[in-house]
């Protein structure tokens, strides 16, 4: 296509107005609206005790979801792509499942299947609460961050085959020295991209979180939460706009730090999944 | 390393494995996680829905409310979706073919409604649209509102897929073309716009089914006026509160079937148009 000048300029105008008007302009304003009043004002606004409080139980869903996803993930990865067994692909499947079932629908499901109704409800006349508590929340992080590390270490782990694996068991190591000698390494770069998507998602889930939580401040709010409650239960819009602006720089600190290790990954293969998408 | 060690260890890997390279226990392990995680939970999601039976489903899900909040959904998924059709084509258009300064930034910048989360979208979207706009528009509490909201969260899809089929498109065809005589409207129809296509649906068909299901974003500028601007998300959210557990199982389970055939639709297209890709060949 051989544009001329005025009908390319036309075409770019166009572009870029409409992403200052969905996306610059609302992301200045809100810049705008925290950091007027002053940076002191932005950090009493963040350092109050529910602000911290919802830090840390931000912080510690994070703590405790990573781990699992990791082993989890790099366990599911490994016999999704070693593995010959039949319904393979069901379970691949499976793995792809939450990125298709909206945040509020993870919840009620949840809710079914764990609250003092459901079908585990009774584990709460054991004294075991996980609806409307911490496990809950965690539980429903875990659903919607499940399937990043498999995706991320699957095709690496495709790539780097077995052979050098049976090479290091044929010379004697033992299959925990394989594994962290020679498969470890190889994917760690797969492995790290995967995480920080996994923290990014569990520090800005709200739907699937909001459901399973009781939400009292300084006990059961996460950062995302305390955003929401600020705004609609307190009426303390200021804070609602610094609590989301704190939220907006980690988001872009992962941002930036996805772009440097997506340099390290090999055989980039963005596809435009909705992986990155939906918290 | 002795040799004894080496052949000691030898037979270990010789050993037929049951499942491939994996162990049954593994095998099991994993099954059982994922069920607990993802597929208990959307049983029992399924069951609570089918509570009173099929009629009360079929009730649950015709309720004049539910019904208008689906209805609200769809329509503004839809609309948005379309939307993202034209404007994320654009985009990737002047992304790829155009050259200006700050281009890198603009190209970082459609990203970060991936990144952000979803809550910190919604007030976003408030401090320039909401109460007291500087500009004066209020948006908030209106289906534009939503609308806004659904674009935001949805704008990379059709960009980040449409951008690299454009990147990988030779030009030679279009300038042969052109050479010929045809016009620019033309070589866009008849060259690009068919190689562009498959992407322009994939991309248009994960943004409508992200936004079908969309509640964070929604949540603080939608205002959840019920038969306006209450999406089914919102509509869940709020019989769980007022406890009807069967109706908010029910609209779920509503919104599931219908991402998931979307998403569904978009892999058998996909699948066709490797066929014939391979038919090519």
């Amino acid at each position: 296509m051989i544009l001329t000048t005025p009908a390319k300029l036309a075409l770019r105008v166009v572009a870029l107005v409409y992403l200052a008007v969905l996306l610059a302009f609302p992301i200045l304003t809100i810049l705008w609206r925290t950091f007027a009043p002053g940076l002191d004002v932005f950090w009493a606004s963040i350092r109050t005790p529910a602000a911290i409080s919802a830090l840390n139980l931000s912080l510690l869903i994070v703590a405790i979801v990573v781990p699992l996803n990791v082993v989890f993930g790099v366990v599911t990865a490994l016999v999704l792509v070693r593995g010959r067994f039949p319904g393979r692909r069901l379970l691949s499947g499976v793995v792809d499942l939450p990125f298709a079932v909206s945040p509020i629908v993870v919840g009620v499901a949840l809710i079914m299947l764990w609250g003092s109704q459901g079908w585990f409800g009774g584990l709460e006349t054991l004294g075991i609460r996980v609806i409307f508590s911490v496990p809950g929340m965690v539980i429903a992080t875990i659903f919607v961050t499940l399937p990043f590390v498999v995706r991320e270490v699957e095709p690496v782990l495709r790539e780097i085959g077995t052979e050098q694996e049976q090479a290091a068991t044929t010379l004697g190591a033992s299959g925990w020295q394989t594994f962290s000698r020679i498969t470890l390494p190889a994917i760690r770069w797969g492995l790290t991209y995967g995480i920080v998507l996994t923290v990014a998602r569990a520090l800005g889930e709200f739907g699937a979180v909001i459901m399973v939580s009781s939400g009292f401040p300084g006990v059961s709010q996460t950062l995302t939460l305390l955003v929401h409650s600020r705004y609609i239960d307190d009426h303390n819009t200021y804070g609602a706009y610094a609590a989301a602006t704190l939220l907006m720089m980690i988001a872009i600190v992962t941002l930036l730090l996805m772009t440097l290790l997506d340099r390290k990954r090999p055989a980039a293969h963005f596809a435009p999944t909705p992986a990155r998408s939906h918290s | 390393m002795t040799a004894a060690t080496l052949t000691r260890r030898t037979p270990r890997t010789s050993k037929p494995a049951a499942f491939g390279g994996v162990s049954g226990l593994t095998l099991g392990v994993v099954t059982l996680w994922l069920s607990l995680i993802v597929l208990l939970p959307l049983a029992a999601l399924v069951v609570a829905s089918l509570e009173g039976g099929w009629a009360g489903f079929w009730d649950a899900v015709t309720a004049p409310v539910a019904l208008a909040a689906l209805g609200t959904t769809i329509g503004i998924s839809a609309a948005v979706a379309v939307l993202n059709v034209a404007t994320g084509t654009l985009i990737a258009w002047v992304l790829v073919r155009d050259e200006f300064h700050g281009k890198r930034i603009v190209d970082a910048l459609i990203d970060l409604p991936f990144a952000l989360p979803t809550i910190v979208a919604s007030i976003v979207l408030l401090s320039l649209y909401g109460p007291s706009s500087p500009i004066g528009i209020e948006l908030n509490a209106t289906r534009w509102g939503v609308g806004v909201a659904l674009a935001f969260v949805t704008l990379p899809f059709v960009v980040r897929s449409v951008q690299p089929v454009l990147i990988e498109l030779e030009t030679d065809v279009e300038q042969a073309a052109a050479s010929l005589g045809a016009g620019n409207w033309t070589v866009f129809r008849r060259v690009i716009l068919p190689s562009l296509t498959p992407a322009i649906l994939s991309g248009g068909g994960l943004a409508f089914a992200r936004a079908i299901g969309e509640y964070g974003s929604v949540v603080l500028i939608g205002g959840n006026i019920p038969r306006e601007t209450q999406v089914a998300s919102q509509y869940i959210q709020q019989q769980i509160e007022i406890d009807r557990p069967v109706n908010a199982a029910a609209v779920s389970v509503v919104l599931l079937a219908i991402s998931f055939s979307t998403l569904l639709a978009l892999r058998a297209i996909a699948a066709r148009g490797h066929e014939r890709q391979e038919a090519v060949r």
